[in-house]
């Protein structure tokens, strides 16, 4: 390389011209600590002398009590970061690296290898230009490399450097190189990758790292440290389409309106035609502030903030983009999704979708197949698991406007974050959007809920009973719905005996199918709100989210949550059906309260608690508060 | 056409700002009046204008801080009208806690540990900016531009949001709180790089003049005020120093050097080999003394 000289030799003003040049590239490095890893990029950051003499006194150290070299350096100490992981000697978490040449930095995403990492790797993946593919010469293509190199396919990376590591261990042997390449060039022709680069090296001893090595003078191509330094990208960013998701709103004072965020694809001009999506207004950009101050021209990967020529209602979520090429605008996509969470994802549970600039409530509707990452055959599941990847269909609470993620990654990205605990549980990239919303409208219709309400002299809502198994749920519904009956008014009482039977009998106890079962429930009680009923529901529904979820399919006031409260001794003690003594025994399984989870609601409209009342009270106290 | 790397640096860094005053409820930024905090500063100046910048500073003063510092702050705050909030553990100053008569350990735990979270639950912050960069430890390598805090400010590994993309998760329930690095991605050659392209303002004490120093534990520290005890057979001299990074003066260690200039800065650490941290004395504890501290809540 263009090693990092000491400007000591040379003329400062040279030296600063030169960094105020340098391009950023990003790569990520995949594979195990096996393939020598961590020796390759702390080799990396040696070499480019971004270890200082302390640093250096203590990777020594380090070297001696924990290293697996004998006396010698062990790189990959530099960068085992934290303490847990550094004992077991393996890399956990992304860390990021940082080192440069003298033309070029870098930012290293070094992730972890094994398939229970795979949420770790695509984190890496999801900013990186370019992927460093790790195969220990003497293994050869192994399923890992296979897993490590659709992972980087999935995240749109089209670079990847093949780094057949270990050549010192086969003696240089030419045979062995090819024959990796070959088969990996078989296994890669259908990931999509635009340039697949394949270097013979040793990380321990250097070979092709940073010069070109004696011990293969059959190898022709660059080293590592040579395409890195001239590999081309990031430009195809500014030759899109111009794409400006706002941000957020900079508002000083009354004179000032101006939309600030980044530029995601192409480029703009001050004078030049834009629309706004999803509403579809038509403007002009009038002014365009950069960091260094007003531009005539801004560009992909620019933060500015950009103001236009009328005034018009522009919000966070907005997506400003030239008129004669836009992108679409939908509430229902198909999406690959990689879940990242011990929690499964279950289909009919609703999620926050949060895209490069807004969060939006969206279901996940129909898991149409996993992925398996080892051998990319399609199969079948009902949930995915923790660091499964698999096809998704989603249906939004808003609109959103995107592009397919192959085309813009930036507009077709997102993260899935869990509503009640707020930790981010999967990413996805969208394939494509589901015409269905377009073409399947809704019919519009003259006798209208409230007309057919008032009809009925009431209001329609849902009494929504939760509560264990056994804690009096349909006693109380049912006493409830007779003195409704008696008061003259019209009622439906669903609950699992008339549900379970019929409507839902393909689904079983498993939590996808819990939540299903609630879903379709949830469905059929907003139907019959519609039609003007006051519909009492009495299902145990353990999980929060899925209440969530009926409550958000029926207008505000129409849900009532009524937690039917009975401690888990209790109902075990009443045990009216015998399922708790099944349970215990281990003849029923998924029992909640037993072997599967009861949310307990936190803001029940009506709390009945059995222990202090009867059940002819608790039907009392929930008619005088409806 | 493609950005060059500060550039990029720089707009990650004012994206990071922007997300959070558009989806964090109250914000803050720890202004430590160091060369981070002021690329930082400059930084959300650029984010936020011509409007002012939308959330207050805050500089948590353990009272020990050197004396060009605080005028600089102050400087700092005038020129360009900030709101700067200054907390000081009144309790660490009642018990007498000082970094003479306790160890590194307690003294940072008291006055600015428990400090910052003090002044986080006084205001009720649930968002904090600091400057906090992923190349100056090994244990940072890892951590997220939007690190998550339990309740009682504890950093858990496990608990840490996998960050995609330039896709943030900044959503927290009651009592939870953030720490926001914008500037995780810069290495101090960036810093110093950007200080010098933007002219950018800092501390005097950064640049080399003389300086009455003692030498203790092997390092340079500078006798900045009469409260600096002076041990038997230490001996003040004057030298020509200066800071590589600025804390609390007496566990500061200056290095002997004679840049005056940014540039001659630059020049110097480039072929110095001595990395950053090494000034501060309390990493010294044990190798894996910043992964505990920020477990218990230190930056």
């Amino acid at each position: 390389m263009s090693r990092q000289s000491g400007p000591a030799e040379k003329d400062i003003s040279t030296y600063l011209k030169k960094q105020s040049g340098k391009t950023l590239l990003r790569f990520m490095t995949c594979g195990s600590v096996d393939d020598g890893k961590s020796t390759l990029i702390g080799r990396l950051l040696y070499d480019s002398k971004m270890i200082f003499d302390d640093q250096l006194l203590a990777l020594e150290n380090d070297s001696k009590k924990f290293g697996t070299q004998g006396q010698n350096i062990d790189f990959a100490l530099l960068v085992d970061g934290l303490a847990a992981e550094r004992e077991q000697g393996i890399t956990i978490d992304v860390a990021y690296r940082f080192f440069t040449s003298d033309i070029r930095e870098f930012i290293v995403a070094d992730t972890p290898g094994h398939e229970q990492y795979t949420r770790n790797m695509a984190t890496g993946a999801s900013t990186a230009d370019l992927a460093v593919v790790m195969i220990d010469a003497r293994k050869g293509v192994l399923s890992q490399t296979k897993r490590h190199s659709f992972i980087a396919s999935l995240f749109g990376i089209k670079h990847v450097i093949l780094a057949i590591n270990k050549m010192d261990l086969t003696g240089y042997d030419q045979n062995t190189y090819e024959k990796i390449v070959k088969e990996y060039y078989g296994f890669a022709a259908k990931l999509g990758f635009d340039e697949i680069v394949p270097i013979p090296m040793s990380a321990l001893i250097g070979d092709n790292i940073l010069s070109v090595s004696e011990n293969t003078p059959w190898y022709t191509g660059p080293t590592l440290m040579g395409y890195l330094e001239t590999v081309k990208i990031s430009s195809e960013l500014f030759e899109k389409s111009f794409r400006f998701p706002v941000q957020w709103v900079n508002r000083p004072n009354s004179k000032f309106r101006g939309f600030s965020g980044i530029v995601a694809t192409g480029s703009i001009s001050v004078g030049d035609k834009v629309v706004i999506l999803p509403g579809g207004k038509n403007n002009v950009v009038k002014a365009l502030c950069g960091p260094k101050g007003d531009l005539k021209q801004a560009i992909a990967g620019e933060a500015i903030t950009l103001c236009m020529e009328d005034d018009v209602d522009v919000s966070r979520g907005d997506v400003i983009t030239v008129a004669s090429n836009r992108p679409e605008v939908t509430d229902q996509y198909q999406a690959h999704v990689v879940w990242m969470h011990d929690e499964p994802m279950l289909p009919g549970r609703s999620y926050l979708v949060k895209t490069m600039n807004r969060t939006i409530e969206g279901t996940i509707t129909d898991l149409k197949h996993k992925i398996n990452i080892n051998s990319l055959e399609n199969e079948n599941g009902k949930v995915l698991q923790l660091n499964e990847v698999g096809l998704v269909n989603f249906n939004l609470n808003r609109p959103i406007v995107f592009e397919p993620f192959h085309t813009n990654k930036a507009l077709g990205s997102f993260i899935i974050i869990d509503k009640f605990t707020n930790a981010t549980v999967g990413c996805g990239m969208i394939k494509f959007g589901l015409r269905r919303a377009d073409n399947v409208h809704m019919q519009s219709v003259d006798v209208q809920k409230e007309t057919r309400a008032n009809q009925k002299h009431q209001k329609a809502k849902i009494l929504w009973f939760t509560g264990l198994s056994g804690s009096g749920k349909s006693t109380i519904a049912n006493l409830v719905e007779k003195k409704l009956h008696a008061m003259g008014k019209h009622t439906y009482l669903l609950d699992g005996d008339n549900i379970r039977h019929g409507l839902n009998k393909d689904l079983g106890f498993t939590d996808a199918d819990r939540v299903e079962n609630i879903r379709r429930v949830g469905e059929v009680a907003s139907l019959m709100v519609d039609a003007g009923l006051i519909v009492l529901a009495a299902f145990i529904s353990p999980f929060r989210a899925e209440r969530q979820m009926v409550r958000e399919m029926v207008d505000e006031g129409e849900f009532i949550e009524i937690f039917v409260d009975t401690p888990l001794e209790v109902c075990e003690e009443r045990d009216v059906k015998g399922l708790y003594k099944k349970a215990r025994a281990g003849d029923l399984k998924n029992f909640t309260g037993i072997d599967s989870p009861y949310e307990k609601p936190e803001t029940a409209e009506i709390h009945v608690n059995t222990v202090d009342m009867t059940a002819d009270e608790g039907a009392e106290v929930i008619l005088s508060n409806i | 056409m493609v950005l060059s790397c500060l550039d990029r640096l720089e707009a990650e860094s004012i994206h990071i700002m922007r997300e959070v005053v558009a989806t964090c409820n109250e914000p803050v930024m720890l202004y430590s009046v160091g060369k981070d905090s002021a690329v930082m500063l400059h930084i959300a100046l650029k984010a936020f204008s011509p409007g002012r910048i939308p959330f207050p500073l805050l500089h948590v003063d353990t009272t020990w801080k050197f004396r060009e510092m605080i005028e600089f702050r102050d400087k700092m705050v005038r020129e360009n009208d900030l709101d700067l909030l200054v907390h000081t553990n009144e309790e660490g100053i009642r018990k007498g806690i000082d970094p003479f008569n306790h160890s590194s350990a307690i003294y940072t735990d008291v006055m600015k540990t428990a400090a910052l979270k003090q002044a986080l639950d006084k205001y009720g912050f649930d968002t904090a900016l600091g400057g906090a960069r992923r190349d100056e430890e090994k244990s940072r390598a890892k951590e997220r531009f939007f690190s998550f805090r339990s309740g009682k400010h504890n950093w858990d590994p496990k608990q840490q949001r996998p960050e995609l993309w330039n896709i943030y998760n900044t959503r927290i329930n009651k009592g939870e709180s953030m720490r926001v690095f914008p500037l995780s991605n810069w290495t101090e050659a960036d810093i110093w790089h950007y200080i010098y392209q933007e002219n950018i303002p800092i501390v005097p004490l950064y640049f080399a003049a003389k300086r009455p120093v003692i030498k203790r534990d092997g390092q340079w520290i500078k006798v900045d005020d009469e409260r600096m005890p002076i041990r038997e057979g230490e001996e003040v001299t004057e030298k020509m120093v200066r800071f590589r990074t600025l804390g609390c003066y007496p566990l500061t260690g200056a290095i002997e050097s004679e840049a005056d200039t940014r540039e001659k800065i630059i020049q110097e650490m480039l072929i110095t080999q001595t990395s950053e941290r090494q000034g501060r004395l309390i990493d010294r504890d044990n190798d894996a003394s910043m992964e505990q501290k920020k477990q218990e809540g230190y930056f």
